[in-house]
């Protein structure tokens, strides 16, 4: 084992869910409650054009029809949608010209979680867009990127300066009435991230979103909007961390991707959400509904996906293959611990001639938790010559937590390949022997294996990362031996 | 008393059925039994058909069949005197205790109940009712929860006859025990067989279950099925279903395994209209071994739904399931297992796997191999394909002379044979074998393997003369 390994084991195996700390910031709060006023408010409040408060309407509308979907396998109580904060943002300047006129606890905040938005001081390129509860407070990078002609913004600057953009393109993958929590965040989504690379333009810098409730009692309902026009390049990462609090908060999120023709897009999330304390309490409810469409032929979508966070996880990011030789690509560690559920997976909807797409999914569960990959492979009559390769595994450590596979494979081509294949079972006991003979200590020897076993994920990750996944993986699994 | 049950409400009809029918019909039913259709037809009330919206349901549609109109019998057909002789079966080589059931009743030899060395009891369960109040107050309606189960509670509370064994403790039945579950009215159909099965401790019994139709009119079967096998027993089931393309089969079997036990079922569905197997398999002690096994070879627009449930609630148990089908024409093909591992069911080994080949764009295969575990010490592993023949193995073929089709045939004999190597019985293994081949090129009809070889053109009812039989 490499010293690194090693300072990065020492480091995180003593610590716990180190970003649940509160900011004291400004705010400027919507009372609680959800009616058609509340979305004209919110609406009015971000001087919206016309079209986009006719969508949250509908949406809203749509909503009311609809029910909370049940065939999860998770167990929650239920969700009182008037208690919940729909709008509340950290008071600012209007405009915002330099990083100086940011608020300094906000600042303060970022650079307790790691992430500088300061430009300077960034040894990498990566530009971030920092989305504190509802709203988008600043994005880094801008000028740079723009000499690209890549538009970068948050979700409302988009609304404002692209509307055109915006209302070709929002919700053309996942419609309003898609599900109840697509549908519940069509209506009072109050920003997020919007991304746009132009045709054949190889994104130079790794573009990134970081999400962070702060607020109590707050929903947080972002939508992301990334566009990459034929032959472009570009590869994006979503974190996201909340304060510890001892009541539930509710995450729903809508992540759109559309790649044209010969576009790649790599969507990378390393999901941090404060999951509870170790009896249950607490937690965020993150319900997302994330799906990409590889729309030309040859595109690619390829989701990278590191779960740790969240006392509810509901999340499926998936790909609609309709361009021909179109690729999709799901990798997923997803790790959950004392009272943490999990049901999370992905959907490839196979359309095109010659599409491919492959799934790795592997969950670990530890404690007293409930892990379960649920996934679809769906070949249409059409999809000449598709090709499906699947692995699910689950590890399991201790015998209080569950771990679950739910793979549905419907094929209508006789022309398609399809393989799933899936273990369960625990860490095993040579491996762990092996460890500890050598002088590792059980819980060092089971991050060691935990990470080795979820290596095949991470190495997807950007470096960055990975590295940040690997120690979470750490901290996530943390007083589970026993 | 027949009853035609007309389309609008299959359900309130039912329902209706049974309170106008109740005095008349089952009314010399002890009360264990008395009781227990009561719960069941008022769980049916509430629960109802399973219908498209549920999530097991999903693929099998039973809107259709329940539209059309049925009739219901509540006395038996005429009897016929030699079943033996009558339901020869083709299979030649095979020596079996053989009995007969014609259109869900079981027809009866020396007064519904049969004894077989060792002590052994089969005949009809309405027999079994009166003679053995005991046996049955034991067993009878316990293994088959109609909790939540609208099909199971329908068929509770209307059971009447099916087929009934007992083997006592230490015995080994020498023979396999066949069933012929003959379907042959010239009217729409609705029956409900009941089967009770109960293995001793350290018994043995292969029992061949083999569902026909004669006639090619509508049928819609819902059976329950209830085993149980006690310590160091042993139990094979293979089951051969063989019908027309207008019935519709729906089987609930329950297998409840105690410690040591041994479990083998083997379903191969060669012709069926619309068929949903529904195999749940408890396993309720330790050291228990539970094999799964079927074959599904489909084409025009057959359906079959493969639905099972292996519960490993106590340790150290086995369970493989192997589930393997060929899809042809419009057929669809539903695969939906789940393996679940209960708390504290450590040191479980649990296999599933489910293999799929389609023979045209217009054949549709939906497979759901599902895992849900909740202790740790366990090997699970499930497995799904979907794909073709393998290329490279046809080259081989091609490139040594093999014609195409002969190849081909080659291929989905191999296909299916990790399946047909699984039964234990020899000369039903080679029957099995030739059966697979003929359906492959597409010869095997529905009357095959029956003596009887009726056409359309001549319509055959148990009462006409047997001179006419080879």
């Amino acid at each position: 084992m490499s010293n690194d390994q090693q300072n990065i084991l020492d480091e995180v195996t003593s610590q716990e869910y180190k970003y649940g700390f509160y900011t004291d910031l400004e705010m400027d709060i919507f009372p609680k409650g959800l009616n058609e006023d509340t979305i004209r408010a919110l609406s009015a409040k971000k001087n919206e054009p016309p079209f986009m408060l006719e969508f949250r309407l509908n949406a809203y509308r749509k909503w009311l029809t609809m029910k909370e979907p049940d065939w999860a396998h998770l167990k929650y109580p239920s969700i009182d949608y008037q208690d919940i904060i729909y709008y509340a943002a950290p008071k600012k300047k209007p405009e915002l010209e330099s990083l100086d006129q940011v608020d300094p606890e906000l600042i303060e905040t970022f650079n307790k979680l790691g992430i500088s938005l300061d430009e300077q001081k960034r040894l990498t390129g990566v530009a971030v867009d920092a989305v504190i509860d509802s709203v988008s407070v600043k994005t880094t990078f801008q000028e740079t990127l723009a000499k690209h002609g890549i538009i970068f913004c948050s979700f409302s600057e988009a609304v404002q300066n692209h509307p055109d953009l915006v209302e070709k393109y929002m919700a053309t993958v996942v419609p309003p009435d898609d599900n109840y929590f697509a549908a519940l965040n069509s209506a009072v989504f109050s920003d997020g991230s919007f991304c746009f690379i132009p045709k054949g333009v190889r994104c130079p810098l790794e573009l990134s979103t970081y999400f962070r409730i702060n607020a109590a009692n707050t929903g947080q309902f972002e939508r992301t909007l990334i566009i990459a026009e034929e032959g472009s390049y570009v590869s994006y990462l979503e974190g996201c961390t909340a304060p510890a609090r001892s009541e539930n908060q509710l995450h729903a999120a809508i992540v759109e991707i559309i790649a044209m023709k010969d576009a790649e897009v790599k969507y990378s999330t390393v999901q941090n959400w404060y999951p509870g304390n170790k009896n249950g309490e607490g937690g965020v409810y993150n319900f997302v509904t994330k799906r990409g469409i590889c729309k030309g032929n040859n595109s690619k979508i390829s989701w990278t996906q590191v779960e740790t966070g969240s006392a509810i996880t509901w999340k499926y990011p998936s790909v609609i293959l309709q361009g021909d030789n179109s690729i999709g690509e799901f990798y997923s560690v997803a790790v959950t611990n004392n009272h943490q559920q999990a049901d999370t997976g992905t959907k490839m909807i196979h359309i095109g001639k010659n599409t491919r797409s492959t799934i790795i999914s592997k969950g670990i569960s530890a404690g007293k938790s409930n892990n379960s990959y649920r996934g679809l492979v769906k070949v249409i009559k059409r999809a000449v010559n598709a090709r499906n390769f699947t692995q699910c595994d689950s590890l399991l450590l201790g015998d209080k937590c569950g771990a679950h596979t739910f793979p549905y494979i419907h094929n209508e081509n006789s022309s398609s390949i399809i393989e799933h294949e899936a273990t369960t079972s625990k860490i095993s006991e040579d491996q762990l022997f092996y460890c500890k003979q050598r002088g590792i200590d059980t819980e060092n020897a089971i991050a060691l294996i935990v990470n080795g076993y979820a290596k095949e994920v991470l190495k997807h990750l950007p470096m960055e990362f990975a590295v940040e996944a690997q120690k979470l993986l750490a901290v996530s699994l943390e007083g589970s031996v026993g | 008393m027949d009853v035609i049950l007309t389309e609008y409400s299959f359900k309130d009809k039912m329902v209706e059925l049974f309170h106008e029918t109740v005095q008349k019909n089952f009314n010399n039913d002890n009360p264990y039994l008395k009781q227990l259709r009561k719960e069941a037809i008022q769980e049916f009330e509430k629960v109802g058909f399973p219908s498209n919206k549920q999530e097991k349901w999903r693929n099998t549609n039973l809107s259709k069949p329940l539209k059309l109109e049925y009739v219901h019998h509540f006395e038996p057909f005429e009897q016929i005197t030699d079943v033996g002789q009558l339901f020869m079966c083709e299979v030649h080589e095979l020596e079996s205790h053989l009995f007969a059931q014609l259109n869900g009743w079981f027809v009866h030899q020396n007064g519904g109940i049969n004894h077989l060395p060792g002590g052994v009891i089969v005949g009809s369960l309405a027999s079994a009712f009166v003679q053995f109040p005991e046996i049955i107050e034991k067993y009878y309606g316990k293994f088959a929860p109609y909790q939540n189960n609208g099909l199971v509670a329908l068929n509770t509370a209307f059971a009447q006859d099916g087929l009934f064994v007992y083997v006592p403790d230490n015995v080994v039945v020498d023979k396999p025990v066949q069933i012929i579950n003959l379907i042959n009215l010239t009217e729409n159909l609705f029956i409900q067989p009941r089967n009770l099965i109960i293995l001793g401790r350290n018994s043995k019994l292969q029992l061949l279950y083999c569902d026909h139709s004669l006639l090619h009119k509508h049928s819609l079967i819902n059976s329950v099925t209830e085993v149980f096998i006690d310590e160091n027993a042993e139990f094979e089931n293979y089951k051969l279903q063989n019908k027309d393309n207008d019935s519709t089969l729906i089987t609930n079997v329950w297998i409840t395994q105690k410690s040591n036990s041994n479990m083998l079922t083997n379903v191969l569905t060669l012709n069926p209209g619309t068929i949903r197997n529904n195999i749940n398999i408890l396993l309720d002690g330790r050291n228990c071994n539970a094999e799964l096994y079927g074959l599904y070879l489909l084409d025009k627009e057959q359906h079959v739904d493969n639905n099972v449930l292996v519960d490993h609630a106590k340790p150290d148990n086995y369970s493989n399931q192997l589930f393997k089908g060929i899809l042809d024409d419009h057929a669809t093909g539903v695969f939906n297992g789940l393996v679940m591992v209960r708390k504290d069911a450590q040191k479980t080994n649990a296999f599933q796997k489910n293999q799929n080949i389609l023979l045209t764009d217009k054949a549709t295969i939906d497979s759901n191999p599902q895992l849900e575990i909740y202790a740790d010490d366990v090997k699970c592993s499930h497995g799904s394909t979907v794909g073709q023949l393998d290329n490279e193995a046809m080259f081989y073929m091609r490139s040594r002379g093999i014609s195409e089709e002969v190849a081909r045939m080659a291929l989905m004999n191999a296909f299916a044979s990790a399946i047909i190597d699984k039964i234990r019985i020899e000369p039903l293994r080679n029957r099995i074998n030739e059966m697979v081949s003929k359906r492959l090129r597409g010869e095997l009809s529905i009357c095959d393997q029956c003596i009887l070889n009726c056409r359309d053109e001549r319509k055959i009812s148990f009462d006409i003369d047997l001179s006419g039989i080879r």
